[in-house]
């Protein structure tokens, strides 16, 4: 785990712009671990990402080809630039607000198409750039700028929602679960075709601020408690299940 | 050597092609390989010629999930490498004009043709208009400058597009083709030659992707080339690190950006005269509308009328002092547009003489006997 990720970082890069307890700044570090850990070249790789805290974690930081778009047009540019060079590795990395809420229609299309793509989405559930506002992903009843009597909305279930549009691999794990995400991320990269992770990355600061959560560490715990595993939530009825955030493939095996 | 010299795709001769097909070929000629499009009504048959075509020049075609997957797909295949093109008409226009911004803002040579039908909104999708020559150049937010280019016949569309991708090459910028249904739809006959030029990517490795002094272009370098860049339409320096807040970068490249077009205009101005050395009234006009004003023109020079016309190939950016030496020698200024006067007020901005704008937006084309009728009235 001690991999030195310094190595696939832009030396002219101005310092992280992430906030104390950001769960982006581990995203970054453990796929760079995944990359380092399948010998990528960064040469071959392109780096796409939005608009918002997580389209950070590419650019300007990663040392390779990085591609920083509109709001919530990240794949859809990252379409063009592979389906031109399909010898480019390319990785989409945004947020949910980025890829699910204004850019959600380019997420099931590329599915869909099987455009040999691997999208890492990080999710906090709120718009953590632009005040905490309420995202498509929030849970029910959480508070943010703009549900302070609580998010009254379902959630879309991101895995789900690829996996109907044709998506090849599709996982979601939390940023608190390393080892699992790391190989997840790995799985990802080796897939032809669609692949699609969903990244469970707190926000202390937005989502830890409006909830009452008072340090990273109770914002962290807030997203542990709610994880359960794919097998454990087996059997479990959907209003057992309603806020629960169900970890583990979800891979159709579609081609 | 930046231009090249190359064999026509097509096989020299004459054609019949409509507008839409013509630009399609011109495409092709100017070695576009990546098309993104979303169907729109009146500019789809362009789209269908590139599907087909593409099967046989090797180009990557895709049908995107609407105007704004596309033109970000076509600005993503440029920047792997691609000459890239989409086509549009207005309300997919609008759709695309934050990523016109993103383009400007990244330098990315894209080509759009705009195939205007007349609005506002859906308005009649199957009727000409001229209602997008303003938001060509103010349709997304913060100014931006772009070049916008207006062909008056089927050879045009060919040509003109083109020599939108030498452009856009050129001064790493995108560039509009702002065509009309009528044009789009039309069937002449046109000539293809045997060779096309066509400017070549200045490539330098290592160079700052995004600067080059005052007004310059920098060279374009593309993915996987191992240039590791940065892309960005944040505020960017010179190498693409993106500065937020700092009041002299964002200076330096918004200048910049400006100056690149608006310094060099001389070179990329492109119009016609007709009768002009003794005219009185002279009659400025663009696209469709200027081949139904040179047929006015021309059945009153007959008469004895001192009235001559100015075709603009150029909108944007705009002829400034070719309309301000003009007023200068001329009485009165005529320009008939199919919009509510968008040009007509670009050209009262330049000069003092009388500017009288005719507008029609019924979403037919405009008549010359029409133009003849209020010609005659100011002569």
């Amino acid at each position: 785990m001690a991999t030195d990720v310094k190595q696939y970082l832009r030396p002219e890069a101005p310092p992280m712009p992430f906030c104390p307890g950001c769960g982006d700044r581990i995203l970054l570090r453990l796929i760079l671990t995944a990359i380092d850990e399948l010998k990528l070249n960064m040469d071959d790789m392109l780096f796409v990402s939005g608009i918002g805290c997580a389209a950070w974690i590419p650019s300007p930081h990663f040392n390779a080809d990085t591609l920083h778009t509109l709001h919530g047009r990240a794949i859809a540019f990252a379409t063009g630039a592979k389906m031109f060079n399909p010898k480019l590795k390319v990785m989409v990395i945004s947020g949910d607000g980025d890829l699910a809420d204004i850019g959600g229609n380019h997420l099931i299309h590329a599915a869909r198409r099987n455009i040999d793509l691997t999208v890492i989405c990080a999710n906090n559930m709120v718009y953590g750039q632009t005040g905490g506002q309420v995202a498509a992903t929030a849970l029910k009843g959480i508070l943010t700028a703009t549900t302070t009597a609580g998010n009254y909305y379902r959630p879309f279930d991101l895995c789900k929602l690829v996996n109907a549009a044709g998506a090849i691999y599709a996982a979601r794990y939390s940023v608190t679960q390393p080892t699992l995400l790391i190989s997840s991320i790995k799985k990802a990269l080796q897939t032809e075709g669609f692949s699609f992770i969903e990244v469970i990355s707190p926000c202390p600061t937005q989502f830890g601020r409006q909830n009452r959560l008072d340090t990273p560490k109770d914002t962290f715990k807030f997203f542990e408690d709610k994880l359960i595993t794919e097998e454990d939530a087996k059997g479990l009825s959907p209003q057992e299940l309603e806020n629960r955030i169900i970890t583990g493939e979800f891979s159709n095996g579609r081609s | 050597m930046v231009l090249k010299e190359m064999k026509s795709t097509l096989p020299p001769g004459s054609y019949y092609f409509s507008g839409n097909e013509a630009a399609a070929e011109g495409a092709i000629a100017a070695q576009c390989g990546y098309y993104g499009g979303y169907p729109i009504t009146p500019s789809s048959e362009l789209m269908h010629r590139i599907a087909s075509r593409f099967r046989e020049t090797g180009g990557v075609f895709m049908q995107m999930e609407d105007e704004l997957a596309s033109i970000c797909s076509v600005i993503g295949a440029v920047w792997a490498g691609a000459r890239a093109m989409t086509a549009t008409s207005g309300p997919g226009f609008s759709l695309m004009q934050e990523a016109i911004g993103y383009a400007v803002m990244t330098e990315t040579p894209i080509v759009i043709v705009d195939v205007q039908r007349v609005g506002p909104a859906t308005g009649q999708a199957t009727r000409p208009g001229s209602g997008d020559m303003m938001q060509a150049k103010w349709g997304s937010h913060g100014d931006r400058e772009v070049i916008a280019i207006s062909p008056w016949s089927v050879q045009e569309m060919y040509d003109q597009t083109i020599n939108a991708f030498n452009l856009a090459e050129r001064y790493r910028v995108p560039v509009i083709l702002l065509s009309d249904e009528a044009i789009a739809h039309l069937r002449e006959r046109m000539e293809i030659r045997e060779r096309v030029t066509i400017f070549n990517r200045r490539k330098e490795k290592g160079a700052p992707p995004f600067g080059a002094g005052d007004d310059g272009v920098p060279p374009m370098p593309a993915f996987g080339e191992g240039e590791r860049l940065l892309v960005t339409a944040s505020t960017h320096t010179e190498y693409g690190i993106r500065k937020t807040d700092d009041p002299l970068v964002q200076a330096k490249l918004s200048s910049r950006l400006h100056k690149k077009i608006v310094n060099k205009r001389d070179e990329i101005i492109e119009y016609e005269n007709f009768y002009i050395e003794d005219a009185e009234v002279v009659v400025i006009a663009y696209g469709f509308t200027a081949r139904s004003s040179l047929f006015a023109v021309e059945r009153l020079r007959q008469e004895g009328q001192r009235v001559g016309m100015i075709r603009l190939k150029t909108i944007w950016p705009f002829a400034d002092r070719l309309i301000r030496n003009l007023g200068t020698k001329v009485k009165k200024i005529f320009v008939p547009e199919m919009n509510m006067g968008q040009m007509a007020g670009e050209i009262m901005k330049y000069t003092p003489c009388e500017v009288i704008s005719f507008s029609q937006t019924n979403g037919e084309v405009i008549y010359p006997y029409a133009i003849m009728e209020q010609l005659e009235r100011l002569l």
